[in-house]
């Protein structure tokens, strides 16, 4: 899947350069990582003086705070000093896991806990390697009761740790509800901010490959309604570690959503430290004509689509949403009010799911913009059937998202 | 401090493994010294093979042998296919160290309390009453939406309290404002929190009786029963990675023993070694559900055994139990680096809070008898005034005093201002995201539109 991205970057870095302001980063060229974040600034100069730049740099501060760097990354500084460097080449599940051992390296805080993170080195292999270098107390194995290891993490961080806590399946969080909602979101607020809780709750989720209902839960539309959580969703190497490291480092709780089928994706990465903006979407592949939002693997079968639709004669804007909770409305307008036409693909079922908010927030927000009604493509509100077959047509395919986008732009 | 005891009967093979896994167990302290006891316990030091085998037959010696190393240790095999009792047939004992009449019982193994411990200890009880009886006629006179009492439970939170060090953690269930206010939270802060004005730590956002005071080691209560179990053993995790000389203690009800946080949290903490302090206060009610209906064992002390955590039974109204029971417990938790649970007999005199009537499912003349007979202030009075360190004078001033504090605390906290709107929005996140700042916008511009249908009092 990783090949299809670099073959759209590279086409669309011929149209795209022409026909729009260079200013819109893109990702043909990944390498370019900083000279990304430059332009960036220009894009967000409407806004409030929002975040410095996208990319590369801090965390941590909110929409209007404009805080500069908190992480102690390489003064920002055009693409010179990174063309230099190769980047090193690994995949996604490396990709947390290197962003996980950078960060506990960096602080003696950070631990993680989950059901065989240990020596087993956990399901997906994310924590490989970790135990046996920081100690089984830091990579904790815990017994099978999400609810309450959730707990303890929770009461773990109220008391100045910062837990990574794993749910094998983000499936079996659903029996950590009670500690997510009630307490992981709420304590912070009704201590007075007495009691803070940076946790980063992460694990698989989404569709897989004949996993079977229970292991194809999306738990985001679950917790989107969740205050005080926030919640990302990674879909590269490149922004797995990046978003790993930024939600270790924020002090809200995050909620990071991995993808089961995403785990063995390939990519270059940079060598040198980097920690991505939890707010911020991506642009995947800028476009004039239609705005198609999307997160996680659903951004794979866009990318797939949006090479037919190219060949086609279209040119859509794919934006990788990224960040479930809150939306990045700032990134999404930009592209509404370019394009005027939005279709948004996810995995999340018809009801309730982030395509259900995200219509509705960009209805609100946008409306004015919109020459056409925002088309939602989602999965049927069908538990997964365990049967290949069924299971392909429950999830939306790229065949589906040309049509739409045909649809869409006459 | 630890009382061993012999296991009598041939069902002690189901128990019996060989003696190099035997460590693993633990003790279960028993005050009973009678080999008619089944489930007691005893603890190796060393692998002594003599004292196992005491009880057993030789018939069994050599089945022990024969035992096979299954995950988890060697199990010795039986030809006698025998059920394990339900629970034993002599509940497990509950510790004491004062009678009925407040009088130390002279087998008691106790450490003595000096006077200013027992008078801190007992005035603090006497404050929690008083607080108690007038926040709950202020809630009664509609000053205050909810109150919660802890009468009949004033020797567990204050006795407890007086065991710990100010560094142990507390993490609450809701009937313990006695252990905040040995930490020397004050009246005010107290009441401040009840009326959800400006001064409260909780800044307006909890009921009234969800303290929280991160300066006093206190975790904000949070209603859902039993969510703080897993927490604590979490605090306790990183109080071990630390290496500090601190436990937490965590209070529950005999309700949230059902809970499955309640499970996994024993069972967790002891996997783990985690050094958290578990004091079950078994009032016998949760709201209108009698412990007979709660769970069929031999109360909560006996559910320790079966994560493998050392137990103890406490008569919760004998405050100078408690106090040597949490102190021992403390110590155990932080040098052994394991898990203790102590369920603390008690009886919830009061109403579960303002909401409930209790008489409606309960006699009231049970409810009488546990006011009167086995009062655990009056019992602990008996004892403090009997040594010269507390009389009747003191009683009827201090009281009167704590009286006059506390409405004068609650004067002052009914005209103390509201919290003011921003904190509707501040602190769901560490900083306020765009989406709230938006909606606070959209809240003031309302209700500058409309201010009369909007509370006056609330600052803007």
């Amino acid at each position: 899947m990783a090949s299809i991205l670099q073959r759209i970057g590279a086409a669309t870095s011929l149209s795209s350069s022409n026909s729009f302001d260079t200013k819109k980063f893109n990702l043909s060229s990944p390498r370019s990582v900083i000279g990304r974040k430059v332009s960036n600034l220009d894009v967000r100069s409407n806004g409030a003086n929002k975040m410095n730049g996208g990319m590369n740099c801090q965390i941590g501060g909110r929409a209007d705070h404009f805080v500069t760097n908190a992480v102690a990354t390489k003064p920002e500084a055009p693409a010179a000093s990174t063309a230099s460097k190769p980047g090193h080449e690994l995949l996604l599940f490396e990709a947390l896991r290197e962003g996980l051992e950078e960060e506990m390296e960096r602080d003696a805080r950070v631990c993680i806990m989950g059901e065989d993170v240990g020596h087993y080195g956990g399901s997906y292999k994310v924590s490989k390697g970790l135990a046996p270098k920081y100690g089984d107390l830091r990579v904790l194995d815990t017994p099978i009761a999400e609810n309450a290891f959730t707990g303890m993490g929770i009461g773990a961080a109220m008391m100045g740790l910062r837990p990574i806590i794993e749910g094998m399946n983000m499936g079996f969080l659903l029996l950590a509800f009670n500690q997510i909602s009630n307490n992981c979101g709420m304590l912070h607020y009704t201590s007075g901010g007495q009691f803070k809780i940076p946790v980063v709750i992460r694990g698989p989720g989404g569709v897989g490959r004949q996993l079977g209902a229970e292991h194809s839960q999306r738990l985001e539309s679950y917790f989107q309604s969740i205050p005080g959580i926030q919640m990302v969703a990674c879909s590269t190497p490149y922004n797995a570690k990046g978003l790993m490291k930024a939600a270790i480092r924020s002090d809200n709780p995050v909620i990071l959503f991995e993808h089961v089928l995403l785990y063995n994706l390939k990519e270059t990465i940079p060598d040198e430290e980097y920690v991505l903006n939890l707010e911020e979407a991506e642009m995947v592949r800028p476009g004039e004509h239609v705005t198609i939002l999307t997160y996680s693997r659903m951004r794979y079968h866009v990318m797939q689509a949006a090479k037919t639709l190219v060949n086609k004669g279209y040119d859509p804007e794919v934006i990788d949403i990224r960040s479930l909770k809150p939306f990045d409305l700032h990134t999404i307008g930009n592209s509404v009010k370019k394009t005027h036409r939005v279709l948004i693909v996810e995995e999340c079922m018809r009801t309730g799911g982030i395509g259900a908010s995200l219509t509705a927030a960009i209805n609100e927000n946008f409306q004015d913009y919109l020459d056409a009604p925002i088309v939602c493509l989602s999965s049927q509100d069908v538990p997964t059937p365990y049967a290949g077959t069924l299971e392909e047509w429950t999830v939306v395919q790229p065949p589906q998202i040309v049509a739409a986008v045909e649809q869409l732009c006459r | 401090m630890a009382i061993w005891q012999f296991v009598g009967k041939r069902v002690a093979n189901y128990f019996t493994v060989s003696t190099t896994t035997f460590r693993s167990l633990r003790p279960l302290i028993n005050g009973d010294s009678s080999p008619v006891n089944i489930f007691g316990y005893r603890r190796f030091e060393s692998s002594k093979a003599g004292q196992q085998l005491d009880l057993v037959s030789s018939d069994d010696d050599e089945e022990q042998n024969q035992g096979v190393d299954f995950p988890g240790g060697r199990v010795g095999f039986t030809s006698e296919m025998s059920f394990l009792h339900k629970s034993s047939k002599k509940r497990v004992q509950c510790y004491r160290v004062l009678d009925d009449n407040g009088y130390p019982l002279s087998s008691s193994q106790y450490q003595h309390v000096n006077k200013e411990l027992a008078v801190k200890m007992y005035s603090g009880m006497l404050k929690l009453q008083t607080m108690d009886t007038i926040l709950y006629e202020a809630q009664r006179q509609g000053r205050i939406s909810f109150y919660l009492t802890s009468y009949g439970e004033e020797a567990i939170s204050l006795a407890s309290a007086a065991a710990l060090s100010g560094d142990d953690l507390i993490m609450p269930q809701y009937r313990e404002p006695g252990v905040l206010l040995w930490r020397g939270f004050t009246l005010h802060e107290f009441v401040n929190q009840c009326f959800g004005n400006r001064n409260d730590y909780g800044k307006g956002r909890q009921m009234p009786i969800h303290y929280g005071s991160k300066k006093h080691n206190y975790f904000t209560i949070s209603s859902p029963i039993a969510t703080q179990l897993p927490q604590a053993v979490g605090a306790a995790y990183s109080l071990k990675m630390d290496n500090k000389d601190a436990c937490v203690v965590t209070y529950f009800g005999d309700g949230s023993t059902s809970e499955g946080d309640f499970h996994a949290s024993l069972n967790f903490a002891a996997v783990m070694e985690a050094p958290v302090v578990f004091l079950c206060r078994n009032n016998g009610w949760a709201i209108s559900t009698p412990v007979t209906e709660q769970f069929r064992s031999d109360g909560v002390v006996v559910k320790g055994q079966a994560y493998g955590i050392r137990s103890i039974r406490v008569d919760g109204n004998d405050a100078l139990a408690i106090y040597n029971a949490v102190r021992v417990a403390r110590e155990m938790a932080i040098k052994d680096q394991q898990p203790i649970l102590i369920e603390a007999l008690t009886y919830r005199v009061g109403h579960h809070s303002t909401s409930d009537d209790s008489t409606k499912y309960r006699p009231i003349d049970e409810i009488e008898n546990w006011k009167t007979a086995r009062n655990p202030v009056s019992m602990f009075r008996k004892w403090v005034q009997r040594k010269g360190w507390w009389s009747d004078e003191e009683e009827s001033e201090f009281r009167a005093n704590v009286r006059k504090e506390v409405i004068q605390a609650i004067q002052v906290a009914e005209k103390t201002e509201k919290p003011p709107l921003d904190y509707l929005f501040s602190d769901v996140y560490e900083e306020v995201p765009i989406n709230l700042i938006e909606q606070e916008r959209l809240v003031r511009e309302t209700v500058k539109r409309y201010p009369q249908d909007f509370p006056k009092d609330v600052p803007m």
